[in-house]
């Protein structure tokens, strides 16, 4: 029986089949492409862009005269906004994030809002700018500002300290809270003691998130915030904010879309591009120590 | 108030904190909600009343852009937005899931874990330097091309889509993947049982399994090349004019930066008008979005 005896080779040995060669090649091919194309991008911008950074190009600001260039102001405004807007909405997310975990009782509600957090972060940065300038900028009179684009950037990172919060709340075993309860605990000084100090490393994931969005945010803050005036910081806080502004990532555009001066918005870009490895390793370190727990 | 501390809350002034920190809570739970109302009734009250003024006929299917000659038609704009964004996606979401497949079925050891750090890494790129970078090393590669075709050299759709596949590659990928994982593994051993081979598996069981997971990944993905704004800027030639792959094209998006800062009276209106129409745009991929996950979710129920 000769047909027999090519089956059962035909389990046993290893059938050549080219497309399927093919087609791990392909997708090996593109894994390998993908990472080699974030390193060489990064690679790239920091060669072209770490030769301009210097200490001079950090702590000053433009000089038209010496004709110098430093980006000491877009630093400081860019402080200035990821401070304050997460003063703003450190508070908001986090205390919704607690709402919707431990009070909560209406089903509908709770949808509603995770509804809304959800629809915020579907919204893009320009419409947050368009928003932004129309009820903060114009209708509540804060002209072209820093605090403008505080507020703007605080709405906008809304979701990501709510989610992120929640899943941190979610996670911290319900026994804590029942054993909290038994010893007769009220529910604020639950939270206050060992709900908030259990969920501070998620939190703190969320905090480091919402920052890396911030810093790269350009499109609202141009609208919002502006930014063609880039004077050393001079005056109180509440002085500075009142102003307009450049953040860095602002400040990349403008010398490179509308100026032509790449070599200094290779600069910046290596600046934005260490912050951002570095928000990254930190996230990184934080949700790992989070898993082991 | 004395900082003697009880844990048991008898005492009236505690019963009031308990009271005002739990309303506390509520108003910030309710924060999203009403920023989602505002921004809705202000994109619409900001953008509504220059679409009534041109007649929403004239300024959604006009197709001559001179804000100075008191023109606003922006399908140029509503095309390119589209052709751009299913350029993005067509080359984005085979090879996302692709990377994906790699990631959660064929990596051996510690690669998957490297390769997911990088492509976080890509997500966390400012756009702008995605913008820059587009401008820098990808514009010239173009440009020989157009002059190849006898065009003139400059921004293009091709370099729109360039820029935006990579942009919104992560968010595929990443997206894939969890929904690649979640196909639970009796489907993949009975593929393998009845002697598919592991490629078989994937393509014939695994993936069909996670479309719905894949499916929100591309909706996301539509979502954020739609909205997209610097980068594209940078790139894309901003002449408003329908899109040819070759010919520089403006996009919903990048007008409104591009025209912001010399724009008034009807001509910013108009740009609010925009606005609002790329509002309903990101709405209706939302509601697409919620509509995939509630449908994935049931069938997995």
């Amino acid at each position: 029986m000769p047909e027999l005896s090519v089956s059962i080779s035909s389990i046993t040995a290893k059938k050549r089949r080219p497309q399927e060669a093919l087609l791990y090649g392909f997708i090996y091919l593109l894994s390998g492409g993908a990472a080699a194309l974030v390193v060489c991008l990064i690679v790239y911008v920091l060669a072209k862009g770490l030769p301009a950074v210097s200490f001079a190009f950090l702590s000053s600001a433009e000089n038209p005269i010496l004709e110098t260039v430093g980006i000491f102001p877009s630093i400081v405004n860019t402080l200035y906004i990821v401070f304050f807007s997460l003063l703003v909405s450190v508070p908001l997310g986090v205390g919704g994030a607690i709402y919707l975990n431990e009070y909560a009782k209406n089903r509908r509600l709770v949808r509603l809002i995770e509804f809304a957090a959800e629809t915020l972060s579907g919204i893009p940065s320009i419409l947050y700018g368009v928003f932004g300038y129309v009820f903060f900028c114009v209708l509540l009179k804060l002209q072209v500002s820093l605090i403008a684009g505080v507020l703007t950037l605080a709405v906008m990172v809304l979701p990501i300290l709510l989610r992120t919060a929640q899943e941190a709340l979610k996670a911290v075993p319900e026994s804590y809270r029942e054993g909290s309860r038994g010893l007769g605990a009220a529910k604020w000084y639950l939270i206050r003691t060992i709900l908030l100090p259990c969920a501070l490393k998620g939190i703190l994931t969320g905090i480091l998130l919402s920052v890396g969005r911030m810093v790269g945010e350009s499109a609202a803050l141009l609208l919002v915030a502006g930014g063609s005036a880039m004077y050393m910081p001079q005056g109180s806080v509440f002085a500075q904010l009142s102003r307009s502004g450049s953040t860095l990532s602002v400040a990349l555009y403008r010398y490179a879309a509308s100026r032509g001066d790449n070599d200094t918005a290779f600069g910046i870009a290596a600046v934005l591009l260490l912050i951002v490895v570095l928000l990254n390793l930190l996230t990184r370190f934080f949700a790992g120590r989070l898993e082991k727990k | 108030m004395t900082e003697k501390q009880s844990i048991i809350s008898t005492r009236r002034s505690k019963l009031t904190l308990e009271a005002v920190m739990s309303a506390a809570f509520l108003l910030c739970g309710l924060a999203a909600v009403v920023s989602v109302l505002f921004i809705s009734v202000y994109m619409v009250a900001s953008g509504g009343p220059v679409i009534a003024k041109v007649g929403i006929l004239k300024f959604l299917l006009g197709r001559v852009w001179n804000p100075g000659n008191g023109q606003f038609g922006i399908l140029p704009m509503i095309l390119s937005s589209i052709f751009a964004t299913a350029g993005a996606i067509l080359i984005a979401l085979p090879t996302g899931v692709l990377v994906a497949v790699f990631l959660s079925k064929l990596a051996p050891g510690k690669l998957p874990g490297a390769l997911r750090a990088l492509i976080d890494l890509l997500a966390g790129i400012p756009s702008v330097v995605y913008g820059l970078l587009g401008a820098i090393l990808l514009a010239p590669l173009i440009f020989k091309l157009q002059t190849w075709a006898g065009l003139p050299q400059s921004g293009s759709l091709l370099a729109a889509i360039s820029v935006l596949s990579i942009m919104i590659l992560p968010t595929i990928i990443t997206v894939s993947e969890t929904a690649l994982r979640a196909v639970p593994k009796q489907y993949e051993d009975a593929a393998l049982a009845l002697g598919s081979t592991r490629l078989q598996c994937i393509f014939r069981v695994t993936i069909p399994a996670a479309k719905s997971g894949i499916a929100a990944g591309m909706a996301l993905g539509v979502g954020r090349a739609v909205g997209e704004a610097m980068a594209v800027t940078m790139v894309a030639g901003n002449a408003a004019i329908l899109p040819e792959l070759l010919k520089p094209v403006r996009l919903l998006t990048t007008s409104i930066p591009l025209e912001w800062a010399y724009s008034s009276g009807l001509h910013r209106e108009a740009l609010y008008g925009i606005g609002l129409v790329l509002f309903v745009f990101i709405m209706i991929i939302n509601a697409a979005l919620s509509a995939i996950l509630k449908k994935g979710g049931a069938h997995n129920a």
